[in-house]
């Protein structure tokens, strides 16, 4: 089993609201929070996937009740404490605690922002091997869609693609596996493919036969039919 | 090994629970620990708010409209070709540029977190993000598409794009009739953003 963040194909929301026009953050929280997180994340204490994970691994019932910045702000004061930026007793002493410590040399100055986020964190890896299947391969997703290294651990196989059959539409090259690295396993990089899967492999009310869901899926997701 | 827990008594429940409270709150801590430089949180505020947005994606929408050869080289590599226009980095380290064509239009939706192309589009809007979004643009995008007032015709096939991994998807929208002689600057002013992630279509010149 996924985790409540896994939404794809789940009943009972309604309709999505557009915004044509908005284009700036809604609240002027939601670019602080950004922002901090940003900062915090050029400290170098955990990757992309381990700071997803940390989302993802909220209380099922704050993760339900928190608006997407405020599952971003809990998983962050989260992860600070537990890679040893900051202690618990920083949070619960804020209001006393007035001893203001020098600028450390890990912290992301204003002067290399734009070369940061100019630079961003590929996540591509020289090839590791052969890749196993080619454009036009037919593939099925694994039937369980659960971290296989670490129980209960972070994966980017969607539920409602588990146990589905699909083809290859193409192949993005090594990429770095999220099952892994995000748990400090290891980058261990794996071919990745975008496969098409048939709306009627996926819904049993697919609303047109002619429509298509294609993920981005990692090949040990994946086994090859017959 | 097992993945950790994090039950109501995790590290961020000793924080306001009010969050704009909650933000000033940890960034008074991690600036009095040395580990933010303020400075640096306003120069990220300002990237995102005044440097980058959806007009960067409309250029090179534009651009694909109007030059063969880049279109055929966003097509067979964006992020290479983007990043000629000087568009790359952060959430967007790996583009692929899918086209609206005559048999099928392209939506692009992340139903495990909320991945959006970042250096092409912006911020990403509310919905986006949203729960309702996420669930159903995967199972029943034609009704999505019909509430953001996009119906298509009935032998047009639609594929969905659940960006699961790193690679960031741009829709290239069909150009618009009646643009014939447009410059690109012209035709840039045609693109939607939400035309770009397939939720809409392109508006068309005013005669």
């Amino acid at each position: 089993m996924t985790r409540i963040h896994d939404m794809g194909g789940r009943f009972g929301y309604g309709a999505v609201l557009p915004d044509p026009d908005g284009t700036a953050f809604e609240e002027s929280w939601h670019a602080r929070a950004l922002a901090l997180t940003l900062a915090a994340g050029a400290l170098g204490r955990w990757n992309l996937d381990m700071s997803r994970h940390a989302r993802e691994r909220l209380h099922p019932r704050e993760h339900a009740r928190f608006s997407y910045f405020e599952k971003w702000l809990a998983a962050l004061a989260n992860l600070l404490v537990e890679t040893g930026a900051l202690e618990i007793g920083d949070l619960l002493h804020r209001a006393s605690d007035r001893t203001a410590q020098a600028l450390s040399s890990h912290a992301l100055k204003s002067e290399d922002v734009s070369a940061l986020l100019g630079r961003g964190s590929p996540t591509t890896r020289d090839r590791q091997g052969w890749a196993r299947f080619s454009v036009g391969d037919s593939v099925r997703a694994c039937r369980l869609a659960e971290n296989r290294l670490v129980p209960g651990g972070h994966t980017r196989l969607p539920a409602y693609a588990a146990g589905a059959s699909g083809r290859v539409l193409c192949r993005h090259g090594f990429h770095v596996f999220p099952d892994s690295n995000a748990h400090g396993l290891g980058e261990a990089p794996q071919p990745l493919y975008a496969v098409a899967f048939p709306a009627a492999e996926l819904w049993v009310n697919p609303e047109h036969p002619h429509d298509e869901v294609v993920l981005d899926l990692w090949e040990s997701y994946l086994e090859p039919v017959q | 090994m097992e993945s950790s827990e994090n039950g109501p008594e995790s590290a961020h429940s000793h924080l306001p629970p009010d969050p704009e409270l909650r933000v000033k709150a940890l960034e008074e801590i991690l600036v009095r620990k040395g580990l933010v430089d303020p400075a640096a949180l306003d120069a990220i505020i300002d990237m995102y708010q005044n440097r980058v947005g959806p007009r960067n994606g409309a250029r090179v929408v534009a651009r694909a409209w109007s030059d063969p050869d880049f279109r055929n080289a966003l097509l067979a590599d964006a992020s290479d070709a983007i990043a000629g226009m000087g568009y790359a980095g952060r959430q967007g380290e790996h583009v692929t540029a899918v086209e609206n064509t005559r048999d099928t239009h392209n939506i692009v939706v992340c139903t495990l977190c909320s991945c959006y192309p970042w250096p092409l589009l912006g911020i990403p809007p509310g919905w986006y993000k949203s729960d309702e979004y996420r669930a159903r643009a995967v199972r029943e995008p034609r009704k999505v598409l019909a509430e953001f007032g996009v119906t298509l015709p009935k032998d047009k096939a639609v594929r969905v794009w659940d960006s699961t991994a790193e690679m960031r998807y741009i829709v290239i929208p069909e150009r618009p009739p009646g643009s014939t002689g447009l410059d690109q600057e012209a035709l840039a002013e045609l693109v939607t953003r939400d035309s770009m992630i397939g939720t809409g279509l392109p508006m068309e010149p005013q005669r």
